[in-house]
């Protein structure tokens, strides 16, 4: 492998009649990371992530996954190339039990209904959904859905996993469960993009995060390094925020 | 086909199947062989509409389009073609599946869901019962009457028995290929597109190429009913093959039977028709007279108790009786 990204966002620009909702970003996301994108509220987290994941096409800016520029391919195209994603807000086959959700993602590589199945009954072992197979998926807890979520992704076997706020509307004790899983997807050696609220888990999770603010990138590094950035603070607490913190700090300091 | 026959699921389709084979011994009359014959055509219709809205979740309003392409093709390729009809039956069927594309095609591009898709069935159904009444091509408000010449080599059966056997084939063919779509790759897909579009998409789930297919195939099966409506009385007008009745028809017998289920159109049609058929015979002996449209109020009652107490239908009941039945679920 050379040492070009896996995915290749530059200058992503969308625009919603008067209204920029992205405003010339560019993001790269290296092969076999955990990437976060993080951002205050309205800051174009979704529309961005909307934009890579096909469902919406950019108003300026291209979008390159593996060398190929996919800026105009079509959502079910991408599944094919090796990009998944989940939904911010769960979209389960509500009528379907747990095994045919999955399922669904794993014809995609395997046609037969036998081999789809036993695909399915696997990946469901290795997110904690093994004894749930046979329920229907409306019946899950929210947790469960969000796991329901990654596995029917996992299924289409990706090389790039996109996850949207999967730890949102989770409790402290659920986001604790989900971050080994979200490791081990990674260390099964599937890259991923996150768009995260939870601070926490992206500290913990991320090597590398980005952050959306109004549209703009205005970050990128490390958790540590980004958190501890200036401007990233504003964005989040508003104008003249770092300085106040930066005064407090000192004064406690003395 | 691993397992054995059982416990994939065709079992079941191939007693129903049996059943309903030997049932010309034990009724002779040829009033019930009439009777059974319409519902099977009946069935083969709702059958059509069940694959496009019970697996699909697109819902027609206007599968009459598809039924009277089938009655019309196959009437006027004898009549002004003097083709012979088992040459116009495969040319009907693949005209219904064309008229099914299309229709598709022009609907599901432009992103038509829900009541919108249904409301555009409907208007072209309508359409073409307009265009059949009024041009010349196809006798117009006189319909098209295929002559008289009862022989087997004319697809037209001395024996009342012939015709329901052979209807009872259409069923059972398409019975077993909704089964064996019901668990393949293309039959995961349409469900999954009528449960959430964009989720089936995101897991690379063609969803316009779906339903494509899923509408052709409905615009067959339902095109293959209207020719053996045809070819059993011998005589069709607009309101016959394009009316709203058979619209209406295909969609009651698989909400009643059990929508989305394999058996669910079949039961669904002996149901109604059973019951529309007691119901005349009940109030013509209760007043003496006919009461015209008495079986459309039972229509009406069935479905909106259907629709209050029983959203899978007649079958989801039973199957939540008694546990027997749970086998055939898609």
């Amino acid at each position: 492998m050379s040492t070009a990204p896996l995915l290749r966002c530059t200058g992503i620009t969308k625009r919603f009649g008067g209204l920029v909702a992205v405003d010339d970003a560019s993001l790269d996301v290296e092969a076999g990371s955990i990437t976060g994108l993080i951002g205050p509220n309205g800051a174009g987290k979704t529309t961005f992530f909307t934009v890579i994941a096909g469902f919406a096409e950019p108003t300026a800016g291209s979008v390159i996954f593996q060398g190929r520029d996919i800026t105009t391919l079509p959502t079910h195209r991408r599944a094919e190339i090796g990009i998944a994603r989940t939904f911010q807000i769960v979209q389960p086959f509500a009528g379907l039990s747990v095994r045919e959700n999955i399922a669904v993602g794993a014809y995609l590589r395997h046609p037969g209904r036998e081999a789809a199945m036993a695909r399915a009954e696997d990946i469901a072992n290795r997110l904690g959904l093994g004894p749930m197979l046979d329920q229907p998926a409306g019946d899950l807890t929210v947790a469960g859905r969000k796991r329901l979520e990654m596995a029917r992704a996992l299924a289409t076997e990706p090389s790039l996993l996109l996850l949207d706020e999967v730890l949102a509307g989770l409790n402290p004790s659920e986001i604790r469960d989900m971050i080994p899983v979200v490791r081990a997807i990674r260390d099964s050696g599937v890259t991923i993009l996150i768009v995260e609220h939870v601070m926490q888990a992206v500290m913990q999770l991320c090597d590398i995060v980005a952050v959306l603010a109004q549209g703009r990138m205005i970050a990128k590094g490390r958790p540590a390094e980004v958190a501890a950035d200036p401007k990233v603070i504003e964005a989040y607490l508003g104008h003249g925020a770092a300085k106040r913190m930066q005064a407090q700090q000192g004064a406690s300091h003395a | 086909m691993k397992g054995g026959l059982f416990t994939s699921g065709y079992g079941p389709i191939l007693i129903v199947v049996a059943a309903l084979a030997v049932l010309p011994f034990g009724f002779s009359a040829n009033t019930t062989l009439n009777f059974l014959g319409f519902v099977l055509i009946v069935t083969l219709a709702a059958q059509g509409w069940n694959l496009l809205a019970g697996y699909g979740g697109q819902f027609s309003f206007g599968h009459a389009a598809f039924f009277g392409m089938g009655a019309y093709g196959i009437a006027l390729a004898q009549v002004r073609f003097g083709l012979n009809p088992w040459l116009a039956l495969p040319l009907s069927i693949a005209l219904g599946a064309l008229t099914g594309t299309i229709l598709g095609y022009l609907s599901f591009r432009a992103r038509l869901r829900g009541s919108y898709f249904a409301l555009v069935t409907l208007a072209f159904a309508e359409v073409f019962r307009i265009l059949a009444n009024a041009s010349t091509f196809t006798g117009g408000a006189a319909g098209v009457l295929i002559p008289l010449r009862i022989e087997g080599a004319n697809f037209q059966f001395a024996d009342k028995r012939s015709f329901y056997w052979l209807a009872l084939s259409f069923v059972a063919f398409v019975l077993l290929l909704t089964h064996w779509i019901a668990r393949s790759r293309f039959g995961a897909y349409l469900v999954a597109v009528r449960e959430n579009e964009d989720a089936a998409r995101a897991l690379g789930v063609d969803a316009l190429a779906v339903k494509l297919k899923a509408i052709t195939l409905s615009g067959g099966i339902t095109a293959a009913a209207g020719c053996l409506y045809a070819q059993k009385f011998l005589y069709i007008d607009a309101n016959l093959a394009f009316g709203p009745w058979i619209s209406v028809e295909a969609l009651l017998a698989p909400i009643i039977g059990g929508i989305g289920t394999v058996f669910g159109p079949l039961a669904g049609a002996v149901l109604l028709l059973g019951l529309g058929e007691v119901t005349k015979t009940f109030f013509t002996w209760l007043l003496g007279g006919a009461v015209p449209g008495i079986d459309l109020v039972v229509f009406g009652v069935l479905l909106i108790f259907c629709v209050a107490f029983a959203p899978r239908g007649v079958l989801g009941v039973l199957r939540r009786i008694m546990p027997a039945f749970r086998g055939g679920r898609a």
